[in-house]
């Protein structure tokens, strides 16, 4: 078949933050689907009793692991906000380019507030 | 109806795919985890005790196991639609495309019923302390 080229074109466009809400989107939401992952283990560690819970409390107490959690609540802050971003632009609001810029910057601060909140009340209660 | 030609639907090409239900699905479970989410990461961050028999009594009580069924499947639909489209936008060829689909899909649906598995065990054996 013959090779023709893909969208997106990254190596062609000139940058804008726009692009870095777009692609950090999906790294978010990457990062929540790995959080799954800690979630099911977290649940099925729970449902077979207090031994294996002890286990998983062990594990979620090691410093690496409550840095995934710290990066799992920074991602979830964001992929909420910049998702209602984009529910908003599927109702066709919000897409002229200024829009979409002012809607970037308040996603950010929307995101860094919440996630102070978040990891306040998680690492300051011993949550994780 | 399809505007397609009898060679472009024998060649697979053209969007003769589920591309709209894959958009679709993708907004209703959006939706529905916004809230969804939000409940459970404001209750998870702010439960008084993370003992077992604390955490136990959380999530067996009243409607909370039917709100964690609901929010395991919707969260493990929204993300393995959206692994999905990392997968087809950026891995190379049709046979590493397929196997990343299907270690993604399977993988998925594993995690939902492990977690399900687990809230419902919760659910229905442990009695409140």
């Amino acid at each position: 078949m013959r090779q023709r080229p893909l969208s997106p074109h990254l190596g062609i466009y000139r940058f804008a933050y726009t692009m870095a809400t777009s692609i950090a989107h999906r790294i978010s939401g990457l990062v929540l689907t790995a959080g799954f992952a800690l979630l099911t283990y977290g649940l099925v560690a729970i449902a077979s009793g207090p031994e294996s819970y002890a286990t998983a409390q062990y594990v979620f107490g090691h410093a690496v692991v409550k840095l995934i959690v710290a990066g799992w609540l920074l991602a979830f802050c964001y992929h909420l906000f910049n998702g209602l971003r984009h529910l908003n632009w599927d109702l066709g609001r919000g897409l002229e380019k200024p829009e979409a810029r002012r809607s970037a910057r308040y996603v950010v601060v929307a995101t860094l507030i919440l996630f102070v909140v978040l990891a306040a009340l998680a690492f300051a209660r011993g949550a994780a | 109806m399809s505007l397609q030609s009898p060679l472009t639907k024998v060649l697979g090409r053209g969007s003769a795919k589920q591309g709209l239900s894959h958009w679709w699905v993708q907004r209703v479970t959006a939706i529905a985890l916004v809230p969804l989410t939000i409940w459970f990461v404001l209750s998870a961050v702010s439960l008084p005790s993370y003992e077992h028999a604390a955490i136990s009594d959380w999530i067996a009580a009243g409607w909370r196991p039917v709100l964690l069924v609901l929010l395991v499947v919707t969260l493990a639909w929204h993300s393995a639609l959206g692994v999905q489209v990392v997968i087809e936008d950026y891995l190379p060829t049709k046979a590493v495309k397929l196997t990343a689909l299907l270690a993604s899909h399977f993988l998925h649906v594993l995690a939902a019923s492990g977690s399900i598995y687990a809230v419902l065990r919760i659910a229905f054996t442990h009695t409140a302390g």
